[in-house]
């Protein structure tokens, strides 16, 4: 039905992939770096579908399916830890965690 | 067809840069709502109807208020102040040059691709049904699964035990929390 | 007969192990039953086994018993063999009786001391490996027993360890006879070497047929044994840690100092004589180190205030008369001497240390006199034991042992006008310093007070030992008092006679001018520290004194040429360039940690960060492909 290349499609994945590679590493406060995972997978599916779509097989889709599944898991699960984790620290800043360092 | 694309791929762009690059959370994440939608559109174009309802009712719908509800559970508040400290526009240097790396090699990789041409159907839901449970029936049952263990998790780990001491005994802590105070003194 | 002679040494093994293992919860009697018993039943089998012996082999015969191969790898075979002649009959005799003999004493020397079980568990281990050391057939079982005695004369000397004095005496004690046990391995090897055995008979005999008389090898082979004898033994250039060794309960002087350990240097060159008689120049010298030792050492005593100190050089210098006889070719005499002087040295350790006892451990001789009215048999026993060692004529064991030895050293082959001469003026020493010590002591007015009597325990060891010290010259009495040969004809069996060469002057004139030289020297004690003490005392003052009291400088000598730079050495080494080779592998690899702790701060965002560089990485890699 459209007719541009899958290049560009894949591309515009990738460009979203990267912007939430790049929200990961910048921000510090956890549920902006939880979104940015949420914008990484959603990017990843889409890749599945744009191949899915390109090839004309309906496996594209399952994947992201599954993709779905796994990434609703993670978020609920990941937004418990983070109340757990303000509920403890009192604070959102992922830098404060960092009791696991080496300390010489 | 194809401008179509084009708008809604600068829409979700733009949108997912203001949504990563937000100080205030819920704002970020209406965004990123938005995003979500373009990102559907496009979904519908490509031939997916399906996935494209399954973007917007989980993502879109069941995630991203999940987001919202925590967000205002924690009543973390407008503290702008400790965003602008954090976001100081040197920390985006970094990042962005490692995404452009990362860019490029995109760019190159796909260049590098040899592509035959688009197939254009459109793939209904009846199929993807079928495929699920035939072909990935296991996989639907490990989901199933996986989303068990999930339910059991957030459960577990989002549950805030408060400390439940009986009246006498409070009144004891009480006492011996002032003796030592005093004894610390 | 074969397991008696195997039991002898065995037992007080026993008895070390029982108090070793089980000392903390026997009570005082039993640990001074069993250890005192095993020794006392350990010299009724050898008078047992030496009767026997004698009996049935007439002096001339062995008994040798195997009791298992020790070692048996490239050419060596070792095995716990025990060899029983003539020699180490005497040998164990005197170990066994005087040991037991002191163990008794010990029971009330050391009743209330809190370490009893252990310090029977060493004196058993002691006795035990010096009986090993006297009975081994072999060179290598007779270096264990060797070591034994080293080990165990550590232990006790340090016995109360608790005053750091005392373990500094015993660590001097030990390296100083290390220095000789060194020599002595080296020796050993070097005989193993060219004469591919150990076993002691075998080496005799190869050496005799192997190595002519005066071969370098038979050379550096008795030099080197001469060298252990000479640690062991606390003679010339390594008699300085006997002196300090009286740093341990008086038993243990009067056991190992006394009567055995000190005497095992002379059982060994008596035991390779062989070799000693293949190696002309090292006899000559053990006979000029006897020599030279019993002067210095006679000096030294004259000049020492502690009652110990004076019979430690005494010993030093009764141990040069017997190289000296060995030195010029008198082997019996020089067995006899040995005997003799283990008696009576051994009771004056003990009478020496119950009068310190009972004037609370007061050591020093200037402050004790006029004890003979109040502790009557500690004085009649000392008596006779200086008696011996001075060597008053005709009554005293000491006198015919001494006596031979004078008279050898002017006539026998290797004999020499000098030597005799060294041997005189020692004798005349030695009667000067032992009388000195008795008026001192004894005699004069009393200035410390003794506290107690000393107990049965202790009197009746003393009381036998001084018996002996009389009687036992009786069985060898030179040719003009009768001819008793019944010693070196039991000797004779082992070791060759003596062979002599120089008998220009008859034998009564030497005796009788050692006789008068003996009594004079008793006289002038008399005169210098009892009539007329004023002379004494300013004699005790002098510069002179003061250099003999250091026993020759010899101390400070070593001091200064050897401990200092040692210490010096290990100072500037203490952190070596070599260690520090690995220390800078060991700062290499910490300095990194440093560098690299960096990355593990524990922030996400900087984990998350490696990710992304990583990614990166690998991505840029595969493109290049």
């Amino acid at each position: 039905m459209i007719t541009i290349s899958v290049e560009i499609q894949i591309l515009f994945a990738a460009l979203l992939f990267l912007i939430g590679l790049i929200g990961l590493l910048v921000r510090r406060n956890v549920i902006f770096m939880l979104m940015s995972v949420e914008i990484m997978f959603n990017a990843a599916g889409m890749v599945f579908v744009i191949a899915g779509a390109h090839w004309g097989q309906v496996d594209g889709q399952v994947m992201f399916i599954f993709i779905l599944a796994v990434t609703a898991t993670e978020v609920s699960v990941g937004l418990a830890l983070i109340l757990q984790m303000f509920h403890h620290f009192r604070t959102l800043d992922a830098d404060e965690l960092n009791t696991l360092k080496e300390d010489n | 067809m194809n401008t179509i694309f084009y708008i809604a791929a600068a829409v979700a762009l733009i949108s997912t840069g203001i949504a990563v690059s937000g100080r205030n959370a819920i704002h970020a994440l209406l965004s990123l709502i938005v995003s979500l939608l373009s990102v559907s559109i496009i979904f519908f174009i490509l031939g997916a109807p399906f996935i494209a309802a399954l973007e917007v009712i989980i993502y879109a719908g069941a995630v991203m208020v999940l987001f919202i509800f925590v967000i205002m559970m924690l009543n973390v508040g407008m503290e702008k102040e400790m965003e602008n400290r954090w976001l100081n526009p040197r920390m985006w240097i970094i990042p962005s040059v490692l995404s452009l790396i990362l860019l490029i090699d995109f760019i190159y990789m796909l260049r590098a691709m040899t592509h035959p041409e688009a197939a254009g159907r459109i793939i209904s839901p009846k199929q993807v049904g079928v495929s699920l449970f035939t072909t990935y029936v296991l996989g639907v049952e490990i989901s199933g699964v996986l989303l068990l263990a999930g339910i059991v998790g957030a459960y577990h780990l989002g549950k805030q035990r408060k400390k439940v001491i009986h009246r006498f005994l409070k009144k004891e802590t009480a006492e011996t929390d002032e003796s030592e105070n005093i004894k610390n003194s | 007969m074969k397991i008696l002679l195997a039991l002898i040494p065995v037992l007080p093994l026993l008895g070390f192990l029982i108090l070793s293992v089980f000392g903390g919860r026997l009570t005082r009697k039993m640990a001074a039953l069993t250890g005192a018993g095993s020794v006392g039943i350990s010299a009724l089998l050898t008078l047992i086994t030496g009767l026997s012996f004698l009996l049935s082999h007439s002096a001339g015969g062995v008994i040798v018993v195997n009791l298992w191969d020790w070692l048996s790898t490239g050419g060596l075979t070792a095995s716990i063999t025990f060899r029983l002649d003539a020699l180490s009959l005497v040998f164990i005799f005197v170990i066994t009786l005087i040991g037991f003999l002191i163990h008794v004493y010990s029971v009330e020397f050391m009743a209330d001391d809190e370490g009893f079980s252990r310090f029977f568990a060493y004196m058993n281990l002691f006795v035990c490996s010096m009986l090993i050391l006297v009975l081994a057939d072999n060179l290598l079982l007779l270096y264990l027993g060797w070591e034994g005695v080293g080990l165990c004369s550590y232990l006790l000397i340090g016995f109360w360890y608790k005053e750091p004095a005392n373990g500094y005496a015993a660590r001097k004690a030990f390296i100083i006879t290390r220095v000789g046990d060194t020599a002595m391995i080296i020796g050993l090897f070097l005989l193993f070497l060219n004469l591919h055995s150990l076993n002691i008979n075998e080496l005799m005999q190869q050496a005799s047929l192997q190595w002519g008389g005066g071969s370098s090898l038979a050379n550096w082979a008795a030099l080197l044994l001469l060298g252990g004898a000479l640690g062991k033994s606390a003679q010339l250039p390594l008699q300085t840690w006997l002196p300090d060794a009286m740093a341990g309960p008086s038993p243990v002087s009067a056991l190992i100092h006394a009567a055995t350990m000190v005497t095992a240097g002379v059982y060994l060159i008596a035991r390779t004589h062989v070799l000693f008689a293949l190696a002309p120049a090292v006899q000559t010298a053990v006979a000029v180190i006897g020599a030279l030792t019993l002067l210095l050492a006679g000096f030294s005593a004259l000049a020492q205030h502690d009652l110990k100190r004076v019979l430690a050089y005494s010993t030093i210098s009764q141990i040069g008369y017997m190289f000296l006889a060995l030195g010029v070719g008198a082997w019996s005499a020089g067995i006899f001497h040995f005997m003799v002087h283990a008696f009576f040295k051994a009771l004056l350790f003990l009478a020496g240390g119950a009068v310190i006892v009972v004037l609370n451990e007061e050591h020093d001789i200037l402050k004790m006199g006029g004890l003979r009215k109040k502790l009557p048999v500690l004085f009649w026993t000392f008596l006779i034991g200086s008696a011996s060692l001075a060597a008053l004529p005709l009554v005293t064991a000491g006198f015919y042992s001494k006596d031979q030895i004078l008279w050898y050293a002017w006539s026998a082959g290797n004999g020499n006008p000098w030597l005799w001469a060294a041997g005189l003026f020692g004798a005349f020493l030695t009667s000067l310093y032992t009388f000195r010590l008795v008026f001192l002591v004894f005699f004069g007015e009393i200035r410390t007070q003794p506290t107690h009597q000393p107990g049965n325990l202790m009197k009746l060891p003393l009381i036998v030992l001084a018996v002996f010290s009389v009687i036992a010259g009786f069985i060898e009495m030179p040719g003009s008092l009768g001819q008793v040969h019944l010693f070196s004809g039991l000797i004779s069996a082992v070791l060759p006679p003596v062979i002599l060469t120089h008998e220009n002057i008859p034998e009564i004139i030497l005796q009788v001018l050692a006789s008068v030289i003996s009594l004079s020297g008793i006289y002038i004690a008399y005169l210098f520290y009892l009539k007329k003490p004023a002379l004494g005392a300013s004699l005790d003052k002098s510069r002179v004194t003061g250099f003999f009291y250091s026993g020759w400088g010899f101390d400070k000598v070593y001091d200064t040429l050897l401990v200092k730079p040692i210490v010096w050495l290990a100072e500037i080494n203490k952190n070596d360039f070599i260690d520090s080779f690995i220390s800078a592998i060991a700062s290499t690899t910490v300095f990194f940690n440093r560098l690299l702790v960096y990355t593990q701060n524990g922030k996400l965002r900087w984990y998350v960060m490696g990710f992304a560089i990583g990614i990166v990485f690998i991505l840029t890699i595969l493109m290049k492909k």
